[in-house]
């Protein structure tokens, strides 16, 4: 049987790896919805009202999967995690009933009206539910995260022993919950969802694109994937750079706040001075992936590179070792890997903005094959880079639930047997992979079937008609 | 530092906020059984309806509100977290897997009515319609076996009193699903549903009883609060609450119906928190002001609640007063 401990701490990290794509959806869908709203209501083109409708649908089914699956995640610190919450639940409890009042309760309703009501409510508060789904999403996010940033930077707290428990008091509301921390998370995380769902967009946009221009169909509504082609576009140049400048500051700050997590990130054994950064590491044996030490990797490394990110320009500062810490060290494998991964992509995703950005400007933006392969190819790398970053601030935490204060180890549920939480870790693995292949399945429907109102607005010339091709698309079945 | 004052020794205006706080919760718990209630009885209808149209129309009726309705779960776990965090951990550790047992059947109900629309073939709709009638089903039978057990004080997960609760809110929940359903229909199939109320009640009230007389039985502890003057005048409101339902439903005043509905259900869960108080979790012996939070992170949510609650209940008027009438099929985006 399996150790109720690591059976709670797979399944924590399997609904949360999974739920956090449905909530990337929504928080960057967000905007682009309130944008269109807004132009459909003072301009009355039929092109926003389009993007409008469609986008919707998709927002619509990441947020029903996002509220069942986000349920879940509330219930499991009871359920798996007793002792946590039974410690820090006077810190921890607090933002998270202030987030479904305040955050969750607006989206919800709101949603309703959004969805359903376009033609039952005036204009104007069509597009005010339009803001309140959109600012619920944010505030959402805000409380959730200042609940995890006391996690990894605790503060405005005191230990106390009652019933033989350590229990945590709360001393200073202000310290607590405005961390640092809480800034640079807040700006990475809703920076990120916007340019996940920009790439999500390119990505499906180039791919209808691609099959008008380049493979010859006459794909009927090409205008407007056109026009979602270059509003991602747009996004894409705001947010990947932003993405990648603030999170090298949030790095810094992480060396400064939570040290043996930075360790792990540059897998740095002994505490050194001039430490290299590795732009790209190979692991030139088997057991260098699992057990990397950057020392002994194979890799193009600029000499004081990770001692200059570290302290923001001083390529002799010091990188403390993970041996130099009294506690084991969190799993630096995939801390270590899943740091340079997301990294990697992270400056793939500016270089595709730029890329996408010159053509347009040079007006080749829908010639160039290989741009729209490479979009396609990267539709979903944003939500693999949301994954990576949460895995590299979550696992990077280990051993500790609250950094410094209490072990995940100490967390779980004391009565909870293995045979009770393998039932629901492999109940979970199930329904979650089920999950996942319908939310996949739909989303794709979607697409395919792509904006209602069937007739596009400026049908462009059939430039390259393949006589040996169907003549228009024909929409998938209903 | 922050200078806090007296907000961190002093209870806020100098008022109860445990007790506050533990009535707050119940009528949490109250508003997410009586408004996603209705949701779920109207999925326990679609059940008993054939017709197509019929059916589309219950998904119609329930379409733009059980989302905000289902997140008044995530404020009862919620504030139950931050009000009494080891009730909350104890309570949620020990009935472990009827917890899950509830989180699978909202995900079902959520997911079921998005995939029924997606295809128009029968053997897609025929599942994902069982689907979402057992999701709408399960999680208030499951959701009143866990305040059974609750009330009742066991380690046990799956209890008679459980069972019996969890067939009572089941048919509570077909209570005001009709009164819903009534309400957002009109014609052939809004007279149609005028028999599935009748039934329902006196389900529901049967359930009651035998739940109060098997605690009275069971749980020695519970008697001398069950048979209290409060505990006693519920039952018996219940009972008149119950006459004047089959009552409005047969001259079609819905919407009292409706009320009647809601006042049953808030009335089940005023006879909850009677019998626990003043205990909060009878296993562990905590009480409400043995468990309650400290001073200060009470202080706050108190704050913050009486900001909050006002907004969310305006947030529900905009919604339902956008969609008030009859629901129309094939409505949306």
């Amino acid at each position: 049987m399996v150790d109720p401990v690591v059976a709670s701490r797979l399944q924590f990290a399997v609904t949360t790896i999974v739920h956090i794509v449905f909530p990337v959806m929504s928080m960057g869908l967000a905007p682009f919805l309130v944008y269109f709203t807004w132009k459909e209501i003072r301009t009355d083109e039929p092109r926003y009202e389009q993007l409008r409708r469609f986008w919707t649908k998709i927002f619509a089914v990441s947020f029903v999967v996002g509220t069942v699956t986000g349920i879940v995640l509330e219930f499991e610190f009871g359920t798996n995690f007793a002792a946590f919450s039974t410690a820090a639940g006077e810190l921890f409890g607090g933002p998270l009933a202030i987030e479904g009042m305040m955050a969750f309760m607006l989206e919800a309703t709101f949603l309703g009206v959004f969805v359903f009501g376009r033609e039952r409510v005036s204009d104007a508060l069509y597009f005010v539910s339009s803001v309140a789904v959109a600012l619920g999403t944010w505030l959402s996010a805000v409380w959730i995260l200042i609940a995890n940033s006391w996690m990894q930077m605790p503060r405005g707290y005191e230990l106390a022993t009652e019933n033989g428990q350590t229990v945590v008091h709360l001393v200073d509301p202000v310290a607590a919950y405005f961390t640092p921390r809480f800034t640079y998370m807040y700006v990475h995380m809703q920076n990120s969802a916007v340019l996940s769902v920009s790439l999500f967009m390119a990505g499906v946009a180039a791919y209808h694109v691609f099959r008008h221009h380049v493979w010859g169909y006459s794909v009927s509504n090409v205008g407007f994937w056109e026009a979602i082609l270059k509003i991602a576009l747009v996004a894409l140049l705001v947010t990947a750079p932003l993405q990648v400048v603030h999170g090298d500051q949030y790095a810094q700050h992480v060396y400064e706040t939570q040290p043996q997590k930075f360790a792990a990130m540059e897998a740095v054994w002994d505490t050194e001075r001039y430490v290299p950064e590795y732009i790209v590491a190979f692991p030139t044996s088997p057991d260098q992936l699992t057990d990397p030490r950057a020392k002994e990797l194979f890799g193009l490394g600029i000499p004081g590179g990770a001692s200059w990110l570290a302290s923001g320009g001083d390529p002799d500062a010091e990188i403390r070792g993970l041996n130099e810490f009294d506690t084991e060290p969190p799993p630096v494998a995939i801390v270590f890997w899943s740091f340079r991964a997301m990294v990697g992509l992270g400056f793939w995703f500016i270089l595709l903005a730029f890329w996408g950005g010159y053509r347009w400007w040079r007006g080749q933006l829908l010639e160039d094959d290989l741009l729209h392969k490479a979009l396609m190819a990267s539709s979903l790398l944003g939500i693999v880079a949301v994954e990576l970053g949460w895995i590299v601030t979550e696992v990077g935490r280990q051993p500790w639930v609250i950094q410094g204060v209490m072990k995940t180890s100490e967390g779980v549920s004391p009565g909870l047997t293995g045979a009770e939480a393998t039932v629901t870790l492999v109940g979970f693995v199930l329904v979650y992979t089920t999950l996942l292949a319908l939310y996949t399945y739909v989303v794709a429907r979607i697409i395919r079937t792509g904006p209602p109102g069937g007739s596009d607005l400026r049908t462009l010339p059939d430039d390259r008609p393949d006589p040996s091709m169907p003549p228009t698309e024909v929409p998938a079945d209903d | 530092m922050t200078d806090l004052g007296t907000l961190a020794t002093e209870p806020l205006f100098g008022l109860p906020l445990p007790e506050l706080w533990f009535a707050l919760l119940f009528a949490m718990l109250g508003t997410f059984l009586f408004f996603d209630g209705f949701d779920f009885g109207a999925g326990a209808l679609f059940a008993l309806r054939e017709d197509e149209t019929e059916r589309e129309t219950v998904l119609a009726a329930i379409g733009p509100f059980w989302d905000g309705n289902e997140v008044w779960l995530v404020v009862f776990g919620g504030a139950l977290f931050a009000a009494f965090p080891s009730v909350y951990a104890g309570l949620f550790s020990r009935h472990y897997l009827l917890m899950f047992g509830i989180l699978g059947a909202l995900i079902l109900r959520g997911l079921a009515p998005e995939m029924y629309e997606q295809r128009h073939d029968a053997a897609w709709q025929r599942w994902w319609g069982r689907a979402f009638v057992a999701g709408s089903v399960l999680a208030p039978f499951l959701l009143g076996a866990f305040v059974g057990n609750w009330l009742a004080g066991t380690e046990r997960s799956f209890t008679l009193v459980g069972i019996v609760v969890g067939l009572g809110v089941t048919a509570l929940t077909v209570v005001s699903g009709t009164a819903f359903l009534r309400v957002k229909t009109t014609g052939e199939f809004h007279d149609a549903l005028g028999r599935y109320g009748p039934p329902a009640v006196v389900g529901y009230l049967l359930a009651v009883v035998t739940a109060l007389g098997a605690l009275c039985a069971t749980v020695p502890g519970l008697r001398a609060a069950l048979v209290s003057v409060p505990v006693l005048a519920l039952v018996g409101l219940s009972v008149l609450l119950a006459v004047g339902y089959v009552l409005a439903l047969r001259r079609d005043y819905d919407l009292l119906a409706l009320v009647a509905s809601a006042a049953l259900t808030y009335g089940l869960v005023a006879v909850v928190a009677l019998a626990l108080y003043p205990a909060v979790n009878p296993v562990t012996g905590a009480t409400v002001e043995s468990a309650i939070v400290s001073t200060l992170p009470l202080n706050l949510m108190s704050v913050g609640a009486a900001l909050l609650l006002p907004l969310v209940a305006s947030y529900f008027v905009v919604l339902y007063s956008a969609f008030r009438g009859p629901a129309q099929p094939k409505e949306g985006y």
